[in-house]
């Protein structure tokens, strides 16, 4: 209505305040990490940042943020998945089958694994795309169904373990490309045992092309008039970001390096960002969670897309499978349970709407660091898993109230 | 003749604006009375603040009814004391039964349980008042819109209305449904009730309101008694809008060019019925810089064609040919029927043209990401000079183009959702109900649109209930009616008796 129309005329420049106010939902969740962080740093002696817990910490949740960007995109169509637990686990029994019992390759392996991720997807997104059966209802049989296929294929038994090739998905590092000696005598500066300097230098090299990428965003939002976050916002949020990434990076130099997983992790996360926020297809997904008949109605083959999403789905669950068997070392029929709803969990911290079209990629990667901090935290203090199950459904519920609340004070 | 409502100088804040600024309303007991005003002049927030919907000490002012000074902190209380508004958007639910609907929240039960034969029962009885024939037990969900307005209204009488408030009434009726309702309207005038009706249509406010009051920008313009003297549209408008409008329809002129557009033995049967048959046998042909229009009561099955020939949107077993510029197109999807130069403005903006909850930016480009995209990359910057250009062209009016398309009026939606098919680069568009539910001065901006596409030698297809806009508009109209076009007249032909006395005489 014109309320609006003269809202925006009156007041051409927000304050700062009224920044704070419409985008509270992005540094909420920022804050509230950091903040996660903070805490558990001091409960816990300093345990939590410690070189050796920082890796643990990006292990333990490669496969949730793996299949949290699947998840995002799932649920940004205006759908959700409720088999992706199940079908990690049945990925992970087929790897070690395949490994263990028939003796594959691994990389015959880890392709079976891709096609078959992708086919079980396909399967689903079959009926929800082109039958209109909810999808809540077609994975939940999904669920069941790879559920049981699990136990079938490893026949109720844990199968493992497997070859270190395999292991090094999940347990392997990249190593330093620098000669030791670099290391070493950074190592004497920092004051500690060793540094590994391709990846404190990877840490130095992204935060620097974060900053480098707001500051082009934000010159190009000034030349065309675009409404933008305040300097000092911008400023803060930045050395924030760049300052716990080299951070981040530095306590895993400490450590071994790079983790494998970190760069499949990120160059993933980089891609659903990029396909997402600047692709004719990401925008065609949010066009058809936010409205689907509208985008139909403009061209968009709704169908198709609903159906890519769920083959996307199934590609990344298997990925993640792989991850988790290769982390544990076996494959037992247990694996992934209940873990969908980490996944969802992660998505709907991280800002997504339950009815579709909206949600960020780098949101639902925050939303399941910070259900990863918890666990982690939580676990340090020894904390039993019956207050930890409990913390956790309220910490979902307040990011959710958080964001209904926002949404109806801006009306 | 006693007063029941006065509003004195009500003036409500939302911030950062006036949406009302001491406006002044007096209803006399037992008269109909017309609040006109463009969209967002304050017509709904003012019956928002009578009703109760922005609770007393929420607004500045008096509110006294019937005598006393009133001060609804809800609906219900405004309800208990017999005020009862319809809104534009029915507010039924489509899976229960005219009866379950009529009682609901109200329902006739004793100790909780229902008491089915004495519902039923009522309900017939407020049928009847209304004039609608069907049993109780059908479900809303079959009804057409305009026996769901009846349904609204019966609901209203079993609730002892006194003050029945109606908001844009005929908005989505033909012009039958709408005569139809507006007997009714006079009819409960008859029987004592009061009434306030809110409405675009000026031919109906004369028709039926004894009172007139014109609101513009949150004020009371004017206010006109009817039976005092002769209420004339030119007066209304004049004061809607605050200028003279010496024409309701821009001049344009009339160029007919090449055969653009042929639609040849059409036939369309419903998506669920296999054995209906929706669309028979139609014939259309649209050349360039012509505006062709189809006229029809509710129902005849206009929207069903457009939705078929467009992509195959609606219904099964279509069969026909589309032609462009003589050669046959495929027009199986709507991504074909996109490229082969088609464009379809949908007359339910809200649910099927527009993304609300995305800017304005996002919308525009919706049917042509390709055209602000390299390689599936999104170049933002195009996008937002796109969107910017049409901003300007189509005199959106908003701050910028990243404004959430639902803050917007339903005019500037209209245009937003006309951006989007412009840029997509049509041949023809067929425009379904262009003007439905905005204001007189949106809908004089979006005729001047059409003008200048045809102007520039696009076939423009429009599909409208209200005659008038057709008559002033088109230079050929079909007469559409169940399914099948019963007539064909040039605009030297055409006038409402004619294409009435086609639809009538099709038995």
């Amino acid at each position: 209505m014109s309320v609006a129309e003269q809202t925006g005329e009156s007041t051409p420049r927000k304050s700062v305040t009224e920044y704070l106010a419409s985008h509270l939902r992005e540094y909420g969740l920022l804050f509230a990490l950091i903040a996660i962080m903070v805490f558990f740093q001091i409960v816990t002696d300093g345990t939590l940042l410690r070189a050796i817990n920082v890796t643990n910490l990006l292990l333990q949740n490669s496969y949730i943020v793996i299949m949290a960007l699947g998840m995002l995109v799932v649920i940004v169509s205006g759908n959700i998945d409720l088999s992706v637990g199940s079908v990690m686990g049945f990925i992970g029994a087929l790897a070690a089958v395949m490994i263990v019992q028939w003796e594959q390759s691994v990389p015959v392996t880890a392709l079976a694994c891709i096609v078959a991720g992708g086919l079980i997807g396909a399967a689903q997104g079959y009926w929800v795309a082109y039958w209109k059966i909810p999808s809540f209802i077609v994975t939940l049989a999904g669920m069941l169904v790879f559920r049981g296929l699990s136990l079938w294929l490893l026949e109720g038994q844990s199968v493992g373990p497997f070859p270190r090739e395999f292991q090094m998905i999940a347990n392997g590092f990249v190593p330093d490309i620098f000669p030791e000696g670099f290391g070493q005598a950074l190592a004497g500066i920092f004051g500690a045992r060793n540094i590994n300097v391709l990846a404190l230098g990877t840490g130095i090299i992204s935060a620097a092309a974060i900053v480098w990428l707001g500051l082009r965003a934000r010159a190009r939002n000034k030349a065309y008039g675009i409404e933008d976050e305040p300097r000092s916002f911008f400023v803060a949020r930045n050395v924030i970001v760049s300052a716990a990434l080299v951070f981040i990076l530095y306590k895993l130099s400490a450590f071994r390096g790079l983790p494998n997983v970190l760069i499949t992790m990120g160059v993933l996360t980089i891609i659903y960002a990029f396909i997402t926020e600047n692709t004719v297809l990401g925008r065609r997904i949010y066009a058809l969670g936010g409205n689907a008949k509208a985008a139909k109605l403009s061209g968009i083959k709704t169908e198709r897309l609903t159906f890519l999403a769920f083959v996307n789905m199934g590609i990344l669950a298997a990925v993640a499978g792989m991850v988790f068997a290769a982390r544990l070392n076996t494959a037992t029929p247990k694996a992934g349970f209940a873990l969908e709803l980490d996944v969802i969990a992660a998505v709907f911290i991280g800002g997504a709407s339950m009815s579709g079209g909206v949600g960020k990629i780098v949101g639902a990667v925050v939303g399941a660091f910070l259900m990863g901090v918890l666990n982690n935290g939580m676990s340090i203090m020894g904390i039993g898993i019956d207050y930890q199950q409990m913390i956790k459904g309220l910490v979902l519920l307040a990011a959710v109230i958080f964001d209904v609340y926002n949404k109806n004070k801006q009306g | 003749m006693q007063t029941l409502l006065e509003m004195r100088d009500i003036t409500k804040t939302f911030p950062g604006v006036k949406a009302l600024d001491t406006v002044n309303l007096s209803v006399r007991q037992g008269e109909i009375h017309a609040i006109v005003g463009e969209n967002g002049a304050g017509k709904s927030t003012l019956m928002k603040v009578l009703s109760g919907v922005y609770p007393a000490g929420d607004y500045e002012g008096q509110i006294y009814y019937d005598g006393d000074i009133a001060e609804f902190r809800d609906i219900s209380e405004s309800e208990a004391r017999g005020i009862i508004i319809i809104h534009q958007e029915l507010a039924l639910v489509p899976l229960l039964s005219i009866a379950e609907n009529l009682f609901l929240g109200n329902e006739v039960a004793s100790k909780g349980v229902m008491q089915w034969q004495e519902t039923f029962q009522r309900t017939e009885g407020l049928l009847r008042k209304v004039g609608l024939r069907e049993s109780p037990g059908t479900l809303v969900d079959s009804l057409g819109v305009g026996k769901q307005q009846l349904v609204e209204i019966a609901k209203a009488l079993s609730k002892e209305v006194r003050l029945l408030i109606l908001d844009e009434p005929t908005a989505a009726l033909s012009e039958s449904d709408s005569q139809a309702l507006l007997d009714l309207i006079l009819e409960l005038k008859a029987q004592g009730v009061t009434s306030i009706i809110i409405s675009h249509k000026l031919n109906e406010v004369r028709r039926v309101a004894d009172t007139v009051t014109v609101i513009r920008d949150g004020t009371t313009v004017s206010t006109i008694d009817a039976r005092a003297e002769p209420v004339t549209e030119d007066r209304i408008v004049r004061d809607m809008v605050g200028r003279d409008m010496a024409h309701r329809y821009p001049d344009r002129q009339r160029r007919a060019g090449e055969m653009l557009m042929e639609i040849k033995d059409w036939n369309v049967w419903h998506p669920e019925h296999a054995e209906r048959q929706v669309i028979t046998d139609v014939n259309l042909s649209v050349r360039a810089g012509e505006v062709v229009g189809i006229a029809g009561l509710m129902g005849a099955g206009r929207t069903e064609l457009a939705m078929s020939v467009f992509g195959r949107s609606y219904g099964r077993n279509i069969s026909g040919t589309v032609e462009m510029h003589g050669k046959p197109v495929d027009t199986s999807s709507v991504t074909k029927a996109i490229e082969a130069g088609l464009a379809y403005v949908t007359e339910d903006r809200k649910s099927l043209g527009l993304i609300l909850e995305e800017t304005i930016r996002k919308n525009v480009s919706l049917a042509n990401l390709e055209g602000v995209s390299s390689n599936g990359v999104l170049d933002e910057n195009r996008e937002t000079e796109v969107a910017e250009k049409y901003r300007k062209a189509m005199n959106i009016r908003t701050p910028g183009v990243f404004q959430k398309v639902m803050n917007l009026s339903g005019g500037n939606q209209q245009k937003v959702v006309l951006s989007k098919w412009l840029f997509s680069g049509p041949e023809v568009l067929i425009l379904d109900e262009p003007t439905r539910g905005i204001d007189v001065g949106a809908k004089f901006e979006i005729y001047g649109i059409i003008n200048e596409l045809s102007a520039e030698g696009k076939g423009v297809v429009m599909i409208s209930s209200e005659m008038p806009e057709l008559l002033g508009m088109c230079d050929r109209i079909y007469v559409m009616n169940e399914g099948a076009f019963v007539g064909e007249l040039t605009a030297e032909e055409a006038s409402q008796e004619r294409i009435m006395s086609l639809i009538v005489t099709d038995e």
